[in-house]
């Protein structure tokens, strides 16, 4: 058998074998006759063919096709549900060179990522989207999605889909092709071999267009689902061929690629360094060339109080105070959806090493700035930590051996001074004077940094001053 | 060339194959079919009956399983 020679093997845009399980390095995870296999499959040639396997960057969503980066050699990322449209937009933008591709099921794109899938499309995002529908929630076993047909009998519509209660199947090629956004919306389906060619044809368009910067593409592709459907290998590719595609029609829905121009390339991003100057930030430049703090710092601070009290305002000064000090910080807020009087609270970590974790669960400074927040924080405070209170003293019930308790009336010591508000700086010059690792000016430059009005900042300067004294009364 | 061996040859890799049949409909010789015995992930993967292969590439097209086969043809 001397002259035969390869007309068709498996693409290289595959890994030769997958990692995913010891037992099973040479298969997909999909079931016999899946249509994510051929859609796969298709995709792998279309960037054979373009000669950009080394260029291409893959997101796979959430649902059956969740490991698609088990199996394409090629960048990958894999999104939250529904997010692929929002997060492959980022990606062609920030690396305009890359040819990105989401990869979507049904329920992903048209239930969940409804607005990601919509809002990219309407940018006319220079991306090409594969919608892989089958109809059908497959991975979580078989809910309806939008795009199942009247009728069907799925768990969640166990007497079949009914339009009064459920809605019409969503038409999802149609639907999109009303935008002027995209340049080339195109319906397939994996129904036989002449259909399965045809999706090649119409997968390699939407990647071609990508390369020629002509915008967004999207091709929807009818695909079986044996499993779910409860239909052999050989009915399902049936059903895809008479039943989905009766309701959803393969065709072109929309083509503008003759008349589209080619999107400019996105100007380089500025440098990093030109970046505090176009936010207006001023830099000291020693300050962060040279860290100045402390050698070793990890400071674990929980800051609770009512909004308004200027709980985050606190947290944030300190953070930019660590960072101008060139420690790593982090500052997480968490609060309710009340602007004044509901209570709120907030994370922060200074740090010498880089910071893991932004939450702070087991702080080693608590400061609370209301009765509740000690209440609530107090228990969570690490052995040995620090507590500092807005009020004249602890209540007996809220006391700990354990850790170094200090109670002022930090609100009425800013009240004194002109401004109750001005509490939360009170209390931070007195912590000032309980930890190391910030030094002075840090302190002074975040003030500046976060403080917008010059009478503000003055009357902060006064009350960190005070707080120190307060603090040292002790 | 063996006698009758045909313009075309498939070989398969039981191991990737999941037997779902999809390439036995496409062939138009009908020279594929499912083999009695399993592959070691518990299907029954196809076979080839050893003569009347095209090459036309159709099981290669339907087939879900990126390497379960290849489709070689005899030089021009
Ligand atoms: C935020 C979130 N909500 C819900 C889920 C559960 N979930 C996993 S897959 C899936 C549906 C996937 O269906 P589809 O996009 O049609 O893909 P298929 O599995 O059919 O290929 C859902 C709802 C999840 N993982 N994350
Ligand atoms: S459940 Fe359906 S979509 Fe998911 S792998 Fe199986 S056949 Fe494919
Ligand atoms: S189509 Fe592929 S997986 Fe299915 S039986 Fe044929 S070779 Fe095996
Ligand atoms: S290449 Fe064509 S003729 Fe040969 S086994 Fe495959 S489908 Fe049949």
């Amino acid at each position: 058998m001397a002259n035969y020679t390869t007309v068709h093997e498996k693409s290289p845009v595959f890994y030769p074998e997958y990692e995913r399980k010891s037992e099973a390095r040479g298969q997909t995870h999909y079931c016999p006759g899946c249509g994510h296999g051929i859609a796969h499959k298709l995709l792998a040639q279309a960037i054979d063919d373009l000669g950009i396997q080394d260029r291409t960057i893959l997101v796979s969503p959430v649902g059956c096709s969740v490991f698609a980066y088990y199996y394409f050699d090629t960048g990958n990322i894999q999104a939250a549900h529904g997010r692929a449209p929002a997060v492959a937009s980022a990606v062609k933008r920030a690396r305009p060179g890359s040819i990105v591709i989401s990869y979507q099921g049904d329920g992903d794109l048209a239930a969940i990522g409804s607005a990601e899938i919509l809002h990219a499309a309407n940018r006319g995002e220079n991306i090409t989207v594969l919608f892989v529908n089958n109809a059908i929630y497959g991975m979580t076993g078989g809910q309806m999605a939008p795009t199942t047909l009247l009728g069907h009998k799925s768990t969640t519509t166990p007497f079949g889909r009914n339009a009064v209660n459920d809605g019409y199947p969503l038409r999802v090629a149609e639907t999109l092709s009303v935008l002027d956004g995209p340049v080339y919306i195109e319906r397939v389906a994996l129904g036989n071999a002449k259909q399965i060619l045809q999706a090649g044809r119409a997968v390699r368009r939407a990647l071609e267009n990508q390369v020629k910067g002509l915008g967004f593409s999207l091709v929807e592709i009818l695909s079986p689902c044996p499993t779910i459907w409860k239909l052999d290998a050989h009915q399902a590719q049936q059903h895809v061929r008479e039943g989905l595609s009766s309701v959803f029609k393969p065709g072109v829905y929309c083509d503008r690629t003759k008349e589209a121009v080619p999107r400019p390339e996105p100007k380089p991003g500025p440098a990093l360094t030109g970046i505090p100057r176009i936010l207006g930030i001023e830099l000291n430049e020693g300050a962060s060339a040279a860290p100045v703090a402390a050698a070793s710092v990890d400071l674990r601070i929980r800051i609770a109080g009512f909004g308004g009290q200027g709980v985050l305002m606190l947290g944030q000064v300190l953070a930019e105070a660590g960072m101008d000090a060139g420690l790593d910080v982090s500052w997480l807020p968490s609060y309710g959806p009340e602007m004044r009087s509901g209570t709120s609270n907030c994370h922060v970590r200074i740090s010498s090493r880089p910071v893991d974790s932004p939450l702070v669960t087991r702080p080693a400074v608590l400061l609370a700035l209301n009765e509740p927040s000690l209440r609530k924080f107090i228990s969570s405070v690490e052995p040995g930590g620090l507590v500092m209170y807005n009020g004249r003293e602890v209540p007996g019930d809220c006391r700990r051996p354990d850790v170094d308790l200090l109670a002022r009336p930090f609100t009425e010591i800013a009240d004194e001074l002109g401004e109750p508000r001005a509490g939360n700086i009170v209390m931070l010059g007195a912590l000032l004077r309980r930890i190391e690792g910030i030094p002075d000016a840090s302190v002074d430059r975040a003030l500046a940094r976060v403080v917008k009005t010059q009478r503000w900042l003055e009357i902060d300067r006064k009350a960190i001053a005070r707080g120190r004294e307060v603090c040292h009364v002790s | 060339m063996k006698p009758g061996a045909g313009r075309g040859l498939v070989e398969i890799n039981v191991e990737e194959c999941k037997g779902c049949g999809l390439c036995t409909d496409a062939c138009i010789p009908k020279v594929l079919r499912l083999s009695a015995s399993l592959n070691r992930y518990g299907y029954h993967p196809v076979e080839y009956e050893g003569r009347g292969c095209s090459g036309c590439g159709l099981c290669f097209v339907v087939c879900p399983e990126p390497g379960a086969l290849r489709v070689l043809k005899l030089a021009a």
